[in-house]
């Protein structure tokens, strides 16, 4: 059963459909070059301020080496890296690794497929079952650090809160942390692989009583996934803004409107 | 056609739904060598249909029900006409066949304390139908197909089965045809069981697949065997009746057993006033009574609404007539006064997303239209009650294709049982008795000739009718003339149209050519469905009383001296139909009792 | 009622074409209802497969302007009245004639699957679930076998050497049911990476886009099932704690089938 027959044919962009299918494949593709294109970049540019008085950007907040953050600051390791590395590679490899990203980049970035009965790009196709796409499956250890992470995350927010000179207060600049705080933590407690070691590993829910307290940690994970992609994509949107917005009030571009005076 | 390939098996089972799924497994258990031949593809039989559940006796709900209790509704329901040996096997089996299928798989609803949970029917005394939300015919479908196909039964799809082929008197193969590519096949066998369900599209509103031309029936006919009770025909009282593209289609008893109840155009709840005598005494005279009852079921009565169908179909039937109906010809049927949307969505998914999807209706929140539907056949194959035999040796049949177990009117819920029981019993029987044989009986190739030719004939005609055409007309006659309500004069008209088409179907032109040509298939299926057409309209004449589904208008009454009798039609020496009065065995005094007392 | 025209795929294999059909389509009609007045009225040789008409048996699969749905459950309204509605058949199966493909693939997938294994019933004889227990993997009991899943799925249907491959979401469905089943007690996870071939799914969900019955195919069994073979083959710790907790390793499933064919 090889090749196929009329009406149909097979190869790249083969369809029948005759709707604007191509629109979402193009929207995907643009948010994810704009978005994981930014923070990428942002990474890199530590020579750009990015913390201002009690906030610091998402992207370089310095999770557990928060104690260790004046001997972040530059000169910081090889020319290259900046100390946003420090614990990026979590995020990124939790967002890399994503259940709901590896279905909009091989959608949108690999065309395999572009869209629903529309012929994918590639000619042979093995897809998660061969090297090195079998470390997707790694996507829990990253789901691990994430969790330990996000608890960080929430600090730098809570932080926003307290003016190193100038004691506690709130900004705008608070508020989108802690939105950014918030909209992470939805999509980390959404992820699929929390789902499973929750407690979708479970065959008998009503087995036991420690099996019956797993399935309620279960459905509040399954009531958060149904939205997964949202979750992801607000809280992607959101870090990126946290960022953008935080250099540009350390910039001096645009003025916080906080309860705090001196920034 | 000329050449064909010969297939052998010691049991072939014709229909791959509950019935003939359940026959085949007990056959490849037995250890014969066992096919099954489907019309469609496997999985797709119209069990998938059945909504409501399946009635067991297992008293997970209420502790009071038993078997008996089981009988005596079974056997009221059906107007005491029923066989009585087969509904006492029915009931005392019923829920053995009920916990197998949960060994095979099946994952019914359960109560809270983990146990299979039941809910109340039309004309069941107690909560008795184990079920699936409301799909429980596709969960039951499901599971024995899954069965099947582990026990390494080979399965042929979308293969009709035209001709029972016999030696002298046996039963020995079947001979039928791809209808994917029109190639000729012949089973050698040497016993058959027909699993091929009903009759609906004989009628023009049913709840029924295109599936159902009457296949086993007219194969068994023209074999030789005999056909029981086909005056019985059973309309749903509630298939939808809008818009006209989904008019019959099937609105779950359930609705009603989760409470739903009927209006008429002026909000009233009719069914108060349509509770027969029969029934008077267990059914709630008031709505608070009836409302209590879903709650306190045993300090209070059934709502009327549960009444069996027949009885819910003739009133919503002269509800419509007396000009009291719904604008498109239906009465209301209204959950959601009643049950919160979530609950219905819930207890009746699949109503909710069939009338969202099909008629723009949201159930949670307005009253469906609903109007009665031809929906089964009580009639079919007379069988022996033990061994699902027929009077051909090697011939075997269960399910709505048999006859015997509802008499005059089904309960909900007592179908699927039904396949479950008796599925198992011919698929043991026939294996049994195909083992007792050292070899296949022989057919003879001319009689395969002669049939492959008649086969092919329509596509041999360069014009003739049109087969979609006359089957239309076929419809409009049995909707009309032989439907709710019958009288003498319209069912003598219409054996006369009856016997016009049959002259008409020898006339009857297929364009194209062997390969998937539904309007070949449609001339073929205008055999069959012409022969249990017109065993209907012979049966419903010489039934001169009401009974069960059976509504004479000039006999409106219940005549006491005709339930010593059953109507049985079989073949005469040219082939037609002819019927007699078969006197109907003496019921042992215990189960007389049972009757009486429970 | 309003005059459609209705643009059918007419032919067998490697032979046919397009074929514009005019019919009245009345208030309500879906486009099953068009399909089979031209067949009544205009080609009475019109080969297509349908039969509950109310998306209960799931046989009437097409290609409706090139996405594939049911044609009892698709309303004519859907589609702007002026154009022709195109009706294909299914592109990942073999096809018999017109709209009618050979589908008979499912079915010998369906019967490599090993069964049910249910562990022993408790003293009382009775097997006891819960609603709980059971409310997970009925979802995927909904199924009603249209096999639109398996024709949209991009790796079976762009490229058909992968039939022997991987098994198809049907059948990922299938497999979640029995390994979710409260009482069963069969390891499932090998057969599922080495014989189903779970790792070939990239996880791009149109499965679940076009599921009649609106089972969460890609969310509910297949990722959960991609979890539970990574507990098994890409997740070292587990592994170590499943030895230390004393569970002995699955056998593949040749060694199974070898220790079946042994007893």
């Amino acid at each position: 059963m090889v090749g196929v027959a009329r009406p149909h044919r097979l190869g790249f962009g083969a369809t029948l459909r005759r709707d604007l299918w191509w629109i979402e494949t193009i929207v995907f593709m643009v948010g994810l070059i704009v978005l994981f294109g930014y923070l990428t970049v942002s990474a890199f540019l530590d020579e750009w301020a990015f913390h201002i008085g009690p906030y610091y950007s998402p992207v370089f907040e310095p999770g557990p080496f928060m104690l260790l953050e004046d001997k972040l600051e530059k000169p910081f390791g090889p020319w290259f890296l900046s100390p946003a590395f420090v614990i990026l590679w979590g995020p990124a490899g939790f967002r890399l690794t994503c259940y709901y990203f590896r279905k909009a980049y091989y959608r949108a970035l690999a065309f395999s497929p572009p869209a629903c009965a529309v012929g994918d790009l590639w000619p042979q196709y093995r897809g998660e079952s061969r090297f090195p796409l079998t470390l997707q499956n790694l996507h829990r250890f990253f789901m691990y650090v994430a969790l330990v992470l996000v608890w960080f995350q929430w600090a730098n927010a809570i932080r926003s809160f307290h003016h190193p000179d100038a004691g506690w207060g709130i900004g705008l600049g608070s508020v989108i942390l802690v939105a950014d705080s918030a909209l992470l933590s939805l999509y980390l407690f959404s992820c699929h692989a929390l789902r499973h070691f929750v407690g979708g590993g479970i065959d008998c829910f009503s087995c036991s009583r420690w099996h019956r307290l797993r399935k309620r940690g279960w459905d509040l994970v399954s009531f958060l996934n149904v939205r997964h992609p949202l979750w992801a994509w607000a809280s992607l949107a959101s870090v990126a803004a946290a960022d953008i917005y935080i250099r540009l009030v350390a910039n001096g571009t645009i003025t916080d409107l906080n309860t705090w005076t001196g920034f | 056609m000329a050449g064909y390939r010969v297939h052998e098996y010691d049991v072939l089972v014709v229909g791959a739904g509950g019935a003939g799924l359940r026959a085949a497994i007990a056959a490849a258990q037995e250890g014969a060598r066992t096919a099954i031949v489907c019309k469609t593809l496997l999985g797709k039989a119209h069990t998938v249909m059945a909504e409501g559940g399946v009635a067991a006796a297992l008293a997970t709900v209420d502790s009071e029900d038993n078997w008996r209790v089981h009988f005596r509704d079974t056997m009221r329901g059906g107007k005491l006409i029923n066989d009585w040996r087969m509904a006492m096997i029915h009931a005392q089996e019923a829920p053995d066949r009920v916990l197998e299928l949960e060994e095979w798989g099946a994952v019914f609803d359960r109560t809270a304390d983990g146990r299979i949970l039941q809910r109340p029917f039309g004309g069941h005394r107690y909560a008795r139908l184990a079920h699936v939300g409301d799909r429980t015919g596709l969960e039951l479908v499901r599971t024995l197909q899954q069965k099947a196909l582990s026990l390494g039964i080979d399965v042929f799809m979308e293969t009709s089965i035209v001709r029972i082929l016999k030696d002298s008197q046996r039963v020995a193969g079947a001979l039928g045809f791809r209808r994917d590519t029109g190639e000729l096949l012949v089973f050698r066998a040497k016993a058959v069981v027909l699993a091929t369900g009903g009759i609906g599209k004989c009628y023009k509103v049913t709840s029924n697949s295109w599936e159902y031309t009457g296949d086993g029936q007219a194969l068994a006919f023209w074999a030789g065997a005999e056909l029981m009770d086909m005056e019985f025909v059973q309309f749903h009282p509630t298939g939808m009746v809008w818009p006209p593209s989904v008019r019959g289609v099937l609105v779950t008893e359930a609705v009603r057993g989760e409470g739903g109840v009927l209006l008429n155009s002026r909000g009233e709840r009719f069914m108060f006033h349509y509770i027969p005598d029969y029934y008077r005494a267990e059914t709630a005279e008031t709505p608070q009574e009836a409302d209590r009852w879903y709650h306190d079921k045993r300090n209070n009565r059934r709502p009327p609404e549960l009444l069996p169908r027949d009885v819910v179909a003739r009133a919503i039937n002269a509800e419509i007539k007396a000009g009291r109906g719904s604008p498109h010809g239906g009465v209301y049927l209204d959950i959601a006064s009643r049950r919160s949307p979530k609950e219905i969505k819930h207890l009746l998914p699949s109503m909710y997303e069939q009338f969202a999807k099909l008629a723009d209706v949201d159930i949670t929140k307005e009253p469906m239209e609903v109007g009665p539907t031809m929906h089964y056949m009580m009639g079919g194959i007379r069988v022996d009650p033990e061994t699902a035999a027929t009077s051909v040796p090697g011939l075997y049949a269960a399910g709505e294709v048999a006859c015997g177990l509802h008499g005059a009117n089904r309960l909900g819920g007592n179908s699927l049982s039904d396949l479950l029981v008796f599925g198992r019993r011919a698929g043991i029987y026939a294996a049994r008795y195909a083992n007792s044989l050292p070899q296949a009986p022989t057919f003879s190739g001319d009689e395969v000739e002669t049939a492959a030719n008649e086969l092919i004939e329509p596509l041999h005609r360069a014009d003739g009718e049109n087969p979609f055409a006359l089957q239309a007309e076929l419809q409009e006659t049995m909707q009309n003339l032989v439907g709710i309500v019958r009288t003498g004069d319209e069912l003598k008209e219409a054996l006369h149209k009856i016997q016009e088409l049959k002259d008409r179907t020898k006339r009857v032109a297929a364009v194209g050519d062997v390969i998937y040509n539904p309007g070949w298939h449609m001339a073929i299926s205008l055999g069959p469905l012409l022969v249990v057409a017109e065993a209907i309209a012979l049966s419903a004449l010489e039934r001169r009383e009401s009974r069960g589904a059976h509504t004479r208008d000039d006999y409106p009454k219940e005549d006491p001296h005709q339930a010593s009798f059953n109507l049985v039609v079989s073949a005469d020496l040219q082939g037609r139909p002819q019927l007699r009065k078969e006197p109907r065995p003496e019921m042992p005094q215990e189960l007389k009792k049972i009757l009486e007392e429970v | 009622m309003a005059l459609r025209t209705i643009r059918i795929f007419r032919g067998t294999a490697g032979n046919g074409t397009f074929v514009d059909y005019q019919v009245e389509v009345e208030e309500g009609n879906v486009v099953l209802d068009a399909v089979l007045k031209v067949q009544a009225q205009l080609a009475p040789d019109l080969a297509v497969r349908w039969n509950c008409k109310a998306g209960k048996c799931g046989s009437c699969s097409a290609e409706i302007n090139g996405l594939p749905r049911l044609m009892c459950m698709t309303r004519m309204t859907l589609f702007p009245p002026d154009r022709p509605v195109t009706i294909a058949p299914l592109k990942a199966f073999p096809l018999i004639k017109d709209l009618v493909t050979d589908v008979s693939i499912n079915y010998h997938i369906a019967r490599q699957i090993p069964p049910l294994r249910l562990r022993p019933p408790g003293p009382d004889g009775i097997r006891r679930m819960t609603m709980d227990d059971i409310e997970r993997a009925r979802e995927f009991r909904q199924c009603i076998e249209c096999f639109l899943c398996q024709n949209v799925c991009h790796v079976l249907r762009d490229h058909p050497e992968n039939w022997a491959l991987f098994f198809g979401p049907r059948w990922m469905v299938r497999l979640a049911e029995l390994e979710m089943h409260p009482l069963d007690d069969d390891d499932r996870r090998n057969f599922l990476k080495e014989k189903a071939g779970v790792g070939y799914c990239n996880i791009t969900k149109c499965c679940t886009e076009v599921c009649p019955a609106e089972i969460r195919i890609t969310d509910n069994a297949i990722i959960p099932l991609k979890e539970r073979v990574a507990d098994l083959h890409y997740d070292p710790f587990r592994w170590l704690l499943d030895r230390l907790r004393g569970k002995r390793p699955i056998p593949r499933p040749e060694e199974r089938v070898e220790k079946a064919a042994a007893s």
